[in-house]
């Protein structure tokens, strides 16, 4: 697809890379965004990487449309794809019935065990498409396509922090309590949003995230160190991932 | 005893709000901020702050708010409203201030501020600024996320409001002479960034139709009544990033202005982007407002975004003593009498401002 600059009144342009979610596309996102922000552009705010385009947010006081439009071109052209140079993170997920109520309609409705949708779900490394919907909320992707199921039906007013969810190809965390329509197959006690963390959102959109199931005790034991402060997930040293990992 | 305005009555969604908090958009965190930064930089003005110095955003109805510091100046912009000046708490009525004029309270003085008729937003200031710790770089409120403020939510009851300055000294009040806050005929947009998501009848109809601002409207998005626009493929896009004054429109074909607490994406179609320059008059609009839009281009919205900056910039030279035009009066009468020689014996004492 060529690209196509959508502008957003005077203060915003989209920059789409593709028509659709797929990783090559994402890459290409991420790809600009780095340029973009190499190339430090007096006026642009900030960038916004999304599944398909990048938001650039920027003062027209000192930048004009048309003038951000000519100091993109270059940076557009020859776009090599950035892929798997994000950080890698390992989330602990407990799938406890009590900490993930959809967990046995999932089941049925894929005709899986509760167990296999378990399997299922921490036996792909997913990639952080975009942060959006909530402050340091992920949108992951992909979910293996035996898990892939719309939204729910009716969304629930108050899903709490920590939910692991999956809807359609994608699985998210809900970093805060907020209403939600997807549907919630585990719980982790790792803080996706803690305003003690500079920045508070733990994740980025590129970050490689594989989840990976613990017992309740072990949740419960890991939940209430998060509360204190005496937890935090910190990503995978990336000399030990290079080695152990692939 | 650390110098605070004590909240008595927190009025119905009274936050602390400055420019906002741009610049983690990727993270999720929505910029927030004032959602008019007209009366926001015109009630900094007025005290000397900077122009995007934190306020209390009020919002309908004003909170009540006494005095617990040496002294402090105050001053609300945000269209008319009663604003009484009680010498203590339990007093029944007190001293009107009016709009854009800075007042000094004292100690046990307290500052009561009515419903908003103009405007659904206003501003009161504080010389000096309140003693809140920015949250990434800015004061402003974001409830959802408890981010900023005071505590990250609107003022309740019993709250202190800590004061940067523990006393104001005592000088002339200012005020502004006037502050236009007359809504455009017409919101300006610029169509897109999805307009190709919308059938000629439904892009008509957004540049035709007349909008009432609905009730369920609030920091996040403006809601807005009318004839549904019709969607030409389906009301689901890929999210993609989402711009201030963004006009989405879901399945039901009723749009929704994005507003200061916006999300940062979304995965509604964009019919069009309300131009930054009128975003200010928009968050002035209460339910039940009627509201319609023009389409302009990318250049005019730049240039009315300048003719908005220079107006801002304007607003400190703007600021007069609230006895400006009198003092212009003895200043004529002196030089009258350098002429003549004769100063008059009966000439009034001043009276203090009427505040």
């Amino acid at each position: 697809m060529t690209p196509r600059f959508l502008p957003c009144a005077d203060t915003a342009l989209a920059v789409e890379l593709g028509d659709r979610m797929d990783r090559h596309v994402s890459a290409l996102v991420l790809a600009l965004a780095e340029r973009v922000q190499a190339q430090a552009v007096a006026g642009i705010v900030e960038v916004v990487p999304t599944f398909r385009s990048l938001m650039i947010h920027y003062d027209p006081l000192t930048l004009s449309h048309a003038a951000l439009k000519e100091a993109l071109t270059p940076l557009m052209s020859g776009l090599r794809p950035v892929a798997g140079t994000g950080r890698r993170w390992r989330i602990p997920v407990c799938n406890h019935e009590s900490v993930a109520p959809d967990l046995n309609e999932v089941a049925s409705r894929t005709g899986l065990s509760p167990d296999q949708v378990v399997a299922q779900h921490s036996s792909v490394t997913y990639h952080v498409y975009m942060m959006g919907f909530l402050p340091g909320h992920p949108y992951m992707g992909d979910v293996p396509a035996a898990l892939t199921l719309p939204r729910r039906e009716i969304p629930r007013t108050a899903v709490p922090a920590g939910s692991v969810s999956i809807a359609t190809t994608l699985s998210a965390i809900y970093p805060l309590e907020s209403p939600g329509g997807w549907h919630l197959i585990g719980r982790t006690p790792a803080l996706l949003w803690d305003r003690r963390r500079d920045p508070p959102a733990m994740l980025v959109a590129g970050d490689q995230v594989r989840f990976e199931p613990i017992s309740l005790e072990a949740y419960a034991a890991l939940a209430a160190r998060s509360a204190a402060g005496e937890f935090r997930l910190e990503p995978e040293d990336p000399r030990l991932a290079a080695g152990a990992r692939e | 005893m650390k110098p605070a305005l004590r909240v008595l009555v927190p009025g119905l969604m009274t936050t602390l709000q400055d420019l906002g908090r741009p610049g983690y958009q990727h993270l999720g965190i929505p910029v927030s901020g004032a959602l008019d930064r007209v009366s926001l930089c015109a009630a900094n003005a007025i005290v000397r702050n900077p122009p995007g110095q934190g306020a209390l955003e009020i919002a309908y109805q004003g909170p009540t708010l006494a005095v617990e510091a040496d002294s402090v100046r105050l001053a609300f912009a945000g269209g008319p409203v009663a604003i009484e000046v009680l010498p203590d708490p339990g007093a029944a009525s007190g001293e009107r201030l009016p709009p854009l004029h800075s007042v000094r309270l004292r100690e046990g003085e307290v500052l009561r501020i009515g419903a908003l008729t103009g405007s659904a937003v206003g501003y009161l200031a504080v010389e000096g600024g309140f003693d809140a710790a920015p949250m990434l770089g800015s004061q402003s409120t974001y409830t959802r996320a408890g981010l900023g403020g005071f505590a990250g939510r609107a003022l309740r009851t019993g709250d202190l409001l800590p004061l940067r300055q523990a006393e104001a000294e005592e000088r002339e009040e200012a005020m502004l002479a006037s502050l236009d806050l007359a809504p455009p005929r017409r919101i300006r947009v610029v169509l897109g960034p999805q307009d190709d998501f919308f059938t000629e009848q439904g892009k008509r109809t957004i540049l035709e139709a007349e909008f009432a601002v609905s009730a369920a409207s609030d920091r996040m998005g403006m809601r807005l009544e009318g004839p549904a626009l019709e969607h030409s493929q389906g009301s689901n896009i890929v999210s993609d990033g989402i711009a201030p004054g963004s006009i989405q429109v879901p399945g039901n074909g009723l749009p929704i202005v994005l507003l200061a607490d916006r999300q940062t994406t979304g995965g509604y179609p964009k019919i069009a982007t309300v131009i930054s320059a009128d975003l200010p008059a928009l968050g002035r609009l209460a339910p039940g407002a009627k509201v319609a839009f023009a389409a302009v281009s990318v250049a005019e919205a730049e240039a009315e975004h300048r003719r908005l900056a220079a107006r801002l910039a304007a607003l400190p030279r703007q600021v007069v003593p609230v006895r400006g035009a009198p003092a212009l009066d003895v200043a004529a009468l002196l030089g009258a009498n350098l002429v003549s020689g004769v100063v008059s014996a009966h000439e009034p004492p001043r009276e203090p401002p009427q505040t």
